[in-house]
């Protein structure tokens, strides 16, 4: 069974949104999904570039509204 | 009116102080009544055993009496909270003391679990507690070559330790007269040698001038203690001789026990540092799930905002400010030189140069801080 999450790491400077995010990787199970919310203009590159590298999985990666929405599954 | 602290450190050490202060006139008029809960009679001045490491400091030197640094009005127990009954307002303790609430402050802190990556506790030293510290020194101090490998597990706590260790090293190192003979490797997290933009960007060629070796995207996956190869979950490795470990935290496993929240940190208002679905129970520190540092600093400047508003809910009904992400932290750029990164949920930080003067603020803070943490300064 699959859980879906947000992580809300918009205006956060320090662990910034890509910590935040690898952290709530860490506490989740593999199949379980984090949309991850983000005003970090880099976060669009930034994110995909580690889940590639570790071998999760991109399900959607969108701004709107000034937001970075970035949907993941978590692969291993 | 029954203000219940739990935890001992410095977030709730100047919650306590600074509410006994604006509440003194209550507190003697038997209106308001502040007890704090804390597993140790001990406080510990945690930055200083980045000092520890680097045998500049003593342990016995970064600690005070917890009972020494309250105000004479709070009520101080060392008895560890045990078991958490929300609904209804009551905290149970380790020896089964059961206290009534009407506000409960969180702060319980964080702890490190090494233990969670396989083989990190055995195969890495870390400078994260008391002991740790002072075996990390008796390594460095004979090392005579090779390589020493930093890695970074997440979350962790005080965001620019990693930093600060490495510049460290390298002045120690410089200092005994061996730089050219070891190899500092320093590995981190995310796609960039710090977090902090602004960091990462200021210390990239300070690294190159003093050949510190970086590679990013290093999540510690594992670490080959037989082989002295540690691993990341992204599929390189490093060989090392020394290992250092920032380590992985948690939150206080009294919480996870209370299912108050996943990996042990509270979900809380990000402005008004109350537990979400709990308006009478306020969280701070590393205990927060919020996306703000784990350090000293913010719990400060979160124990101010905490403190002012349940003091004027108690004397006007309502609260009077948000917290707006505030952190100041020091950076030690090597063993005589510093600068600070400053800022909040709006506003970058804007790093300035590294010069001694910052360095002696530190130095001079280290001792601040017990006029700090009794909520004077």
């Amino acid at each position: 069974m699959s859980d879906s999450k947000i992580v809300d790491a918009r205006d956060t400077f320090c662990p910034g949104p890509l910590m935040e995010l690898i952290t709530h990787m860490k506490q989740c199970s593999v199949g379980d999904t984090l949309e991850l919310l983000s005003t970090d203009e880099g976060s669009g590159a930034d994110v995909p570039e580690w889940v590639n590298k570790v071998g999760h999985e991109i399900l959607s990666n969108e701004k709107i509204d000034g937001v970075w929405h970035i949907k993941i599954r978590k692969a291993k | 009116m029954r203000i219940l602290v739990v935890g001992g450190g410095t977030g709730g050490t100047i919650v306590a102080n600074n509410l006994a202060r604006r509440l003194s006139a209550e507190i003697r008029a038997r209106k308001v009544r502040i007890t704090m809960l804390s597993a140790s009679d001990k406080h510990m001045y945690q930055p200083g055993l980045l000092y520890v490491a680097f045998g500049q400091m003593t342990p016995d030197a970064l600690y005070r009496d917890q009972a020494s640094l309250l105000e004479e009005s709070i009520n101080f127990h060392v008895d560890p909270a045990a078991k958490f009954d929300l609904d209804n307002k009551r905290v149970t303790t380790q020896s089964g003391k059961v206290h009534e609430y009407d506000i409960l402050v969180m702060a319980t802190g964080s702890r490190i679990v090494p233990e969670t990556i396989p083989g990190l506790a055995e195969g890495a030293e870390s400078f994260y507690t008391e002991a740790g510290a002072v075996k990390l020194f008796k390594k460095l101090r004979v090392i005579q070559e090779g390589t020493v490998a930093v890695v970074v597990g997440v979350p962790h706590k005080c965001p620019i330790a990693p930093i600060e260790f490495v510049f460290s090293l390298h002045d120690y190192f410089k200092a005994r007269g061996i730089r050219d003979k070891i190899k500092i490797k320093y590995h981190y997290p995310i796609g960039r040698i710090h977090t902090i933009k602004e960091v990462a960007t200021w210390a990239k060629p300070e690294f190159d001038r003093m050949g510190i070796e970086y590679e990013t995207l290093f999540n510690v996956g594992e670490v080959d203690v037989e082989n002295q190869v540690v691993k990341s979950e992204e599929g390189t490795e490093t060989k090392y001789d020394l290992l250092v470990a920032i380590p992985p935290h948690r939150g206080m496993e009294v919480l996870e026990q209370n299912n108050l929240g996943e990996g042990g940190w509270i979900p809380t208002d990000r402005f008004k540092l109350t537990m979400i679905g709990h308006d009478d129970v306020y969280v701070l520190g590393d205990t927060t799930n919020l996306p703000v540092s784990k350090t000293g600093s913010a719990a400060h400047f979160e124990a101010e905002v905490v403190a002012e508003n349940i003091a004027s809910i108690i004397k006007i009904g309502v609260p009077v400010r948000e917290y707006d992400g505030k952190v100041y932290c020091f950076i030690e750029t090597g063993h005589d030189s510093a600068t600070y990164a400053m800022f909040n949920y709006q506003t970058p930080p804007d790093l300035k140069s590294p010069s001694k003067p910052m360095h002696w603020f530190k130095m001079a803070y280290n001792q601040m801080y017990w006029t700090s943490v009794r909520g004077l300064l």
